[in-house]
């Protein structure tokens, strides 16, 4: 595949709601060049949308990086959600189904994690919440 | 870049046909207008055409639900058609569900659906 090579990283900033339609696209256009499958793209574009929203909805402000990755045997891409924000006092509780400090249906992260193959959130109370995700092409 | 989804009137029903990617600001601006219309129009039946929708997110899913339980405690009913296979797939495995929400096809399907359940 030369698709992967011709990708170059994007970056998107995120504050407004608008921002996150941006972010959302961004990946989308990405993963449609990378060459992932119309569901692929709709997962990696769904999973951008939950955790821009989340920086919109509770951070202020932050980033979405996307770049293609490479293991040898398949393409991926690479997305690392971040925002210095009030960041997140019990991961365990906001990893849960249904839990929402904004009285919504709490189903942003938990989802997220599941139409994602690679799932990884770091947060520091104070310092902001990172989400770093990958979606593989083959898997 | 605010996005005004227009919303024609068909006989007793309401059309709103999404042409493009709505920011959230844009959906809920889409919902009061909903509900006015509703009223205005003594509209029976509201049909939110979503094949436009590249991605219905958490917001997105609650959002349609909400404004259909609106569009029903003001005495009509609403039907969602054209959501894309896989924006569904995506939906079903994030966890969201739209059950309380009759959706359907097409615009046929969704007009149909309006007129049989019309009493
Ligand atoms: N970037 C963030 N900064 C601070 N807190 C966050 C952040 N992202 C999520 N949270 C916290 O984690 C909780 C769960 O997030 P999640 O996205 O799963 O659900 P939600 O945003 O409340 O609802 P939904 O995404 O279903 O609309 C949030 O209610 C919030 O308290
Ligand atoms: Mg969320």
């Amino acid at each position: 595949m030369k698709a992967a090579e011709t990708v170059t990283a994007q970056q998107q900033s995120v504050q407004h709601d608008g921002d996150v339609v941006l972010a959302r696209q961004m990946g989308r256009q990405m993963a449609m060049a990378l060459g992932f499958s119309k569901p692929d793209q709709a997962l990696i574009a769904t999973a951008i949308s939950e955790l821009a929203r989340n920086i919109v909805n509770y951070a202020s402000h932050g980033t979405v990086d996307a770049q293609p990755v490479s293991d040898g045997r398949d393409t991926g891409l690479h997305v690392v959600v971040s925002d210095r924000g009030p960041g997140i006092d019990d991961i365990e509780a906001a990893m849960t189904d249904g839990f929402s400090t904004g009285r919504s249906l709490g189903l942003g992260l938990p989802g997220t994690k599941r139409i994602v193959d690679e799932f990884d959130i770091q947060s520091t109370p104070g310092k902001g919440v990172t989400v770093t995700i990958i979606k593989w092409k083959h898997r | 870049m605010a996005v005004r989804v227009p919303i024609l009137r068909q006989g007793s029903h309401l059309i709103a046909s999404i042409q493009e990617e709505l920011s959230d600001s844009d959906i809920l601006n889409l919902q009061s207008r909903i509900l006015d219309e509703v009223v205005k129009r003594q509209a029976d039946g509201v049909i939110i055409d979503v094949g436009a929708l590249d991605v219905i997110d958490s917001f997105g899913t609650r959002t349609l639900a909400e404004i259909a339980s609106a569009v029903q405690l003001r005495g009509a009913k609403m039907v969602i058609v054209g959501i894309q296979p896989e924006v569904a797939l995506s939906m079903v495995l994030l966890g969201l569900t739209l059950e309380t929400v009759p959706t359907m096809l097409d615009l046929d399907a969704g007009i149909a659906e309006l007129n049989g359940a019309a009493r």
